[in-house]
């Protein structure tokens, strides 16, 4: 019924969010690589959220979130002359990962934000259904 | 005389029910926050009342291929979709602060359902104790 099913589309949410901290940390983790072509390099990852439509027929109302792909950033590596690195190609270039970490941060921000939503929506829907069960005593 | 649960809680039973489908529409509005053109949606707690009471004309469906007419789930309750206030370069219509005040304003209304549900069951244990 209506309240537990909130806890399916906040626990949805949640795991939604770590998904994305998820991405944001193995991002993060990767943004100083380099490589000798920009084929091989790391690229930002970032999952795409869609709208989970659980038997729409029954209750159109509970919508969870839910990730549908992990795409990967195309934008350009970053090319640096540097003769010098043992992983420089003939022509004396490294290439290094597009992770841009300041949107990484604002990202783990937002995300940890609307996690920490998920967790209050959560909280809330436990209390009412508490009091739910200590009805008329 | 059996007693009559549905004249002794009145409509707060119906209340309640809504109540808690309006916390799981207004929860899918937040957990979708960050959903590319997801567009909030809500419950108008009146209308679905009225509905609630049969005091509602609804389209009536003659063949099984109808569909639900303006979007009405199982239980008869029309979700309607927000009109944003600014728009989103993503599509997506959630007001994070106004779904936020919806829910919690929602919740007080529950436990409010609820006090008065309690209140009705005292009455009933009060006639039914003995002096």
């Amino acid at each position: 019924m209506g309240l537990l099913q909130v806890f399916d589309i906040a626990g949805s949410g949640m795991s939604a969010q770590s998904v994305r901290l998820n991405t944001v940390s193995s991002n993060m983790a990767n943004a100083n690589n380099v490589s000798s072509s920009a084929d091989d390099v790391y690229r930002a990852k970032n999952p795409v959220f869609a709208t989970l439509m659980s038997n729409m027929q029954q209750d159109e109302a509970s919508a969870g979130v839910q990730v549908t792909k992990i795409i990967e950033s195309n934008s350009k590596a970053i090319q640096r002359y540097e003769p010098h690195n043992p992983l420089a190609n003939e022509e004396g270039y490294i290439f290094q990962t597009n992770v841009n970490v300041i949107e990484e941060m604002a990202n783990m921000i937002s995300a940890s934000r609307s996690y920490q939503n998920n967790v209050e929506i959560l909280n809330t829907a436990k209390q009412l259904m508490l009091a739910t069960l200590k009805i008329g005593q | 005389m059996p007693i009559n649960f549905e004249k002794a809680l009145g409509s707060h039973e119906q209340a309640l029910m809504i109540q808690a489908r309006r916390a799981s529409a207004i929860s899918s509005n937040i957990v979708n926050a960050d959903t590319p053109n997801y567009k909030a949606r809500d419950i108008d707690f009146k209308q679905a009342l009225k509905k609630s009471q049969g005091d509602f004309l609804s389209m009536s469906q003659s063949h099984s291929n109808h569909i639900h007419a303006a979007g009405s789930d199982a239980m008869g309750i029309h979700l309607k979709y927000r009109t944003p206030l600014q728009p989103s370069l993503d599509g997506n219509t959630v007001d994070l602060d106004l779904e936020k005040s919806a829910y919690s304003e929602n919740a007080v209304r529950y436990q409010t359902t609820l006090q008065f549900l309690t209140g009705r069951f005292k009455g009933m244990k009060n006639a039914l104790a003995k002096e």
